[in-house]
């Protein structure tokens, strides 16, 4: 079987979800995201059968690689979180209802829900499309795909001023930065003549290419992705639009969007980095926009009181790590060192797992918990064990504690940086890991060492689904902590 | 699974147990005493003569992967390992005997039990094993649980800051280690995480002089943050004083060994010109370890605290018997590492009950309790005569090894480290004053009006400070106990290490 018939398989899913939802009727619309859910996890299971063509010629080939692990991996990886995502929004259905409800008498008590559990499914075969993208139009048409998407998603509650300014915010600073790409990408043709990856990696390598040219591409080129990633100086959207969009969307943004960013930042700086008359430049550019992104990301988290705010900027902080990775890619000549792309590929994989961790036991509580604060979530410890050691294994593989996945991330990128002779961004990491430490510990105290607030013990209601998701992630964050191999096995 | 890999996993596995429902305590004792016995069987079974190399060893490759080092879950004793095996052992099952019942514990007791396992699993796992990076993980591993317990289960009204503060030290004193340990392992080659294989690079194609030096002052610094280095060790006393006793007693006994442990197994063999290029600095800081602390010491007026402050103050002679590079001040040092861990587990172990029965550790509201409570007055001494390092217990023989290294040498001058001797040695009268200040005002004389004595120690409780006592008493009669174990494990380092 092609490997882009998983890409159309998943599309038909979301399309037949839209239909059920359309022509069915359904008295519970949560069916929908459980069987959009059961498809994915199928569509998951055809990842491990899928086999590339015999011989990669023409038609659609054209912009689509041939599939090495690596994009079979940051598919699956977009698969697990849209499984992951549509899990959440069955937890987080009571706050979509009541703020999307159609007043008119006689519609149904949930009209506006059905699209909510569709549209995760189109944006992630755009995310599958993607990792496989080489060609600089189909970079393009996926990257939009899953924009456009997210721009419905973020705004989705329609009766809620929050999601509607993050929503306008983004859609905003979305388009202004997909103006950089296109420009960027026209300079890029520009200068090689080409729109394929491969190509272009052959013209940037040479002597001739016009330098002064090239590194305007680059700098277009970068904005965007900047942008995309939520790296300084271009993360200011971050904190309000995470903050605003219901906690699904926010997961999936700040996992499947990132991963996005990154693997399109990944394909499109490689050809600059391979490229000698550029490569001194270059890494010069990115290492400055690591630093300013680990210090900014890792800094400003230490004063947040929201939790959704907090996890923002623990974003940036974590795309400052993925930065370093890129910043400090062997040159080619050195032997036997470390590649970007696989400390990329494992430091997502590790950022899936426990950021959407997080996210679970989030919106998991949301109907409990009345607000988003750091505050109210204290004394979790004692209202519900599970939801507090859960958040404290993500809060611990966050921080890069050891026997966690986040630690051999962080881990990876330090070692890469040490290799590169980065000392500069070294020590930058060092004092963002560290401040690090600072604010995920921060929710522990505020679950563990303090009593519920007066008056606050609604029972926790815990879905059963949403119960083994939690433990499965747990299970998967430290067994990868003890024996990283289990992972890097997965794509190299 | 080897019977070392048992022995590292079994606290970890209980503290599994106790977290998904298990009877708390019930669990939590019996993997302590197994633990204990399995420590013990591993002692007997172990070959003293064999020099160099690891006993019971076990490994699992995890990660091979181009461009990193091997990574394997390895586990091996040597001579060294085995006494802070024993050690650990015996002050796990103190710790959690002396732990309060379930239904005295405010809060979550599973919670508590957890925690507990999770430190001494930690330092177990630690001390066990034999690959760079699980040997930096494990003690990790215990840093949460502090944190937790300390925060939650603590005493006074500072805990919560307390907590933060031994967290932000310590987990700042692990990246320091971990860029050192990371430039380490680069610089030879960055093929292994084995520390053995490591030694031998070091010896073969040491690491540049300069390199050494930076590598050397990295990995020094992390650790001495772990141990309370001079003059980054400002963590310690509150945390022990505030911290629940069993706490106190398995972190000031046993992990903080760690940093010391680390020391003589990785900074100093992968390291040795840069270890003597920064000796001076040392001796400077651990004279500040005993001679400042121990003038810190002797003016504090809480028990706690001065208790606190003296386990910092003895980390000094350690470093001494480590800076002597000879194998007679490492020996010594390590036989230190087990014997304070013993006594200050002790010391700690009574300080909470008497804090638990009185309500206040004050040392000038006591007075004349030796004759209401005549066994923990009797305890308390030996664990006091122990702290000091009188002649038979297990600390004297230590010193006099350290100092002995340290001063040894056939020439006649004075080197810096003979100096730094003599200053060290007025550490001694330091610990005396305190020490015998602290019972003169608590013990003897004439009893305060208002003091009610509590009723004596239980049997309960006389069992866990006995374990500590007669294993102090008798490494102190018998030094060869441990020795025989310590100095070829020593030797073998030193036949192993550059230069």
């Amino acid at each position: 079987m092609p490997v882009y018939y998983l890409e159309f398989l998943v599309v038909a899913l979301g399309l037949v979800l839209l239909m059920v939802d359309a022509f069915a009727k359904l008295e519970d619309k949560r069916s929908l995201a459980r069987l959009g859910a059961l498809g994915l996890a199928v569509v998951f299971c055809l990842l491990f059968v899928v086999k590339g063509p015999e011989a990669a010629e023409g038609g659609i080939w054209r912009f689509y690689a041939a599939p090495d692990k690596l994009s079979l991996f940051f598919k699956g990886l977009a698969l697990l979180s849209t499984i992951l995502v549509l899990i959440m929004a069955i937890d987080y259905t009571p706050i979509v209802m009541a703020q999307t409800a159609n007043p008119e008498a006689g519609a149904h008590h949930q009209s506006g829900l059905g699209e909510f559990f569709a549209l995760p499914l189109f944006a992630c075969a755009g995310l599958m499309w993607m990792s496989s993208a080489n060609h600089l139009v189909s970079i393009f048409v996926s990257l939009e795909t899953v924009s456009i998407t997210f721009y419905i998603l973020v705004a989705y509650l329609r009766r809620n001023v929050g999601s509607l300014e993050a929503g306008v915010k983004y859609l905003i600073l979305g388009a202004l930065s997909t103006g950089f790409l296109v420009y960027g990408f026209a300079w890029l043709f520009g200068v090689t003549g080409s729109m394929e990856l491969t190509s272009i990696t052959e013209m940037l390598a040479k002597d001739s290419v016009n330098p002064t040219a090239a590194l305007f591409a680059f700098a277009l080129i970068l904005i965007a992705l900047a942008f995309k990633l939520g790296a300084a100086p271009f993360h200011l959207w971050i904190p309000d639009v995470y903050q605003g969009a219901p906690t699904p969307v926010t997961a999936f943004l700040s996992v499947g969007s990132k991963a996005a960013a990154t693997m399109v930042t990944l394909r499109l700086v490689s050809p600059f980095l391979a490229s000698a008359p550029l490569v001194g430049k270059i890494t010069a550019i990115l290492v400055v926009v690591a630093i300013l992104t680990l210090l900014v990301g890792n800094f400003a988290a230490l004063p947040q009181r929201n939790f959704k705010r907090l996890l923002a900027y623990s974003s940036i902080g974590h795309s400052g790590f993925l930065l370093m990775a890129l910043a400090a890619a062997p040159r080619a000549s050195v032997e036997n060192s470390l590649s970007s792309s696989t400390v990329i590929a494992f430091y997502l994989g590790a950022y899936l797992l426990m950021t959407l961790l997080a996210f679970l036991v989030l919106s998991s509580l949301r109907s409990a918990i009345s607000g988003e604060e750091i505050d109210s979530y204290r004394g979790l410890a004692k209202r519900s064990p599970l939801h507090a050691a859960a958040l404290l294994v993500a809060m611990a593989s966050l921080a890069g504690i050891p026997l966690t996945v986040g630690f051999f991330g962080k881990f990876f990128a330090f070692k890469m940086a040490i290799d590169a002779g980065q000392w500069g961004l070294l020590g930058a990491a060092l004092v963002a890991a560290a401040a690090g430490f600072y604010y995920y510990l921060k929710i522990a105290v505020s679950m563990y060492f303090s009593d519920p607030a007066e008056g606050d013990n609604t029972v926790i209601r815990l879905n059963p689904l949403t119960g083994i998701a939690m433990v499965v992630l747990m299970i998967l964050i430290l067994v990868a902590g003890i024996a990283p191999g289990v992972v890097v096995g997965l794509f190299s | 699974m080897s019977t070392l890999e048992l022995l590292v996993f079994l606290p970890l596995l209980a503290a599994i147990a106790v977290g998904v429902g298990a009877p708390a305590r019930f669990t939590a004792l019996g993997a302590s005493v197994l633990v204990l016995l399995f420590a013990v069987y591993c002692a007997i079974n172990f070959n003293a003569s064999q020099e160099g190399g690891m006993q019971f060893a076990s490994s699992r490759a995890l990660l091979e992967m181009p461009g990193f080092p091997k990574l394997s879950l390895a586990f091996g004793l040597d001579g060294i390992s085995l006494v802070l095996v024993l050690l650990s052992g015996l002050v796990l099952v103190a710790a959690v005997f002396l732990a309060p019942e379930e239904s005295e514990i405010r809060g979550s007791s599973r919670l508590y039990y957890l925690s507990l396992l999770l430190i001494g699993g930690g330092a177990i796992g630690a001390f066990a094993a034999t690959d760079l990076f699980f040997l930096y993980a494990f003690h990790e591993l215990a840093l949460i649980p502090t944190f937790l317990m300390i925060g939650i289960f603590g005493h006074g009204e500072g805990r919560v800051r307390t907590a933060w503060t031994i967290t932000i030290f310590l987990g700042v004193g692990s990246l320091v280690l971990l860029v050192g340990l990371i430039l380490a392992v680069g610089a030879l080659g960055g093929t292994t995480f084995d520390v053995a294989s490591l030694t031998a690079l070091a010896k073969g194609s040491p690491i540049g002089e300069s390199t050494q030096g930076w590598i050397f002052l990295l990995l020094f610094l992390g650790f001495g943050i772990l141990v309370s280095l001079f003059p980054f060790h400002s963590w310690a006393a509150p945390a022990y004083a505030e911290a629940p006793a069993p706490v106190a007693m398995l972190h000031a006994g046993v992990l903080k060994k760690f940093g010391l442990y680390g020391l003589i197994r990785i900074a100093m063999p992968l390291a040795p010109a840069g270890a003597d290029k920064w000796l001076n600095l040392v001796l400077v800081l651990l004279l500040g370890n005993i001679l400042y602390i121990g003038l810190v010491t002797i003016a504090q007026k809480r028990l706690d605290r001065m208790l606190g402050y003296s386990s910092v103050m003895h980390m000094g002679y350690a470093f001494l018997g480590i800076a002597a590079g000879n194998v007679i001040g490492v020996s010594g040092a390590v036989l230190l590492m087990f014997a304070h861990g013993l006594s200050i587990a002790l010391l700690f172990g009574l300080a909470g009950w008497m804090r638990d029965r009185f309500g206040f550790l004050d040392i000038d509201k006591f007075g004349g309790i030796a004759k209401p409570l005549p066994r923990l007055g009797l305890l308390f001494g030996f664990a006091a005569f122990a702290s000091i390092g009188l002649p038979g217990f297990a600390n004297f023989a230590a010193e006099v090894e350290i100092f002995f290294g340290a001063f040894s040498g056939e020439e006649s001058s004075m080197s810096w480290i003979r100096w730094a001797t003599i200053g060290a040695l007025w550490g001694v009268v330091i610990s005396a004053v305190y020490m015998l200040r602290a019972y003169r005002s608590i013990f003897m004389g004439p009893k305060p009006d208002k003091l009610v004595a509590p009723a004596d120690l239980s049997w309960a409780a006389r069992l866990s400070f006995l374990l500590l006592l007669v294993a102090l008493l008798a490494v102190g009669f018998a030094p060869e106990l441990l020795n025989q174990f310590i100095r070829p494990a020593v030797n073998g380092l030193f036949t192993a290490m550059a230069g």
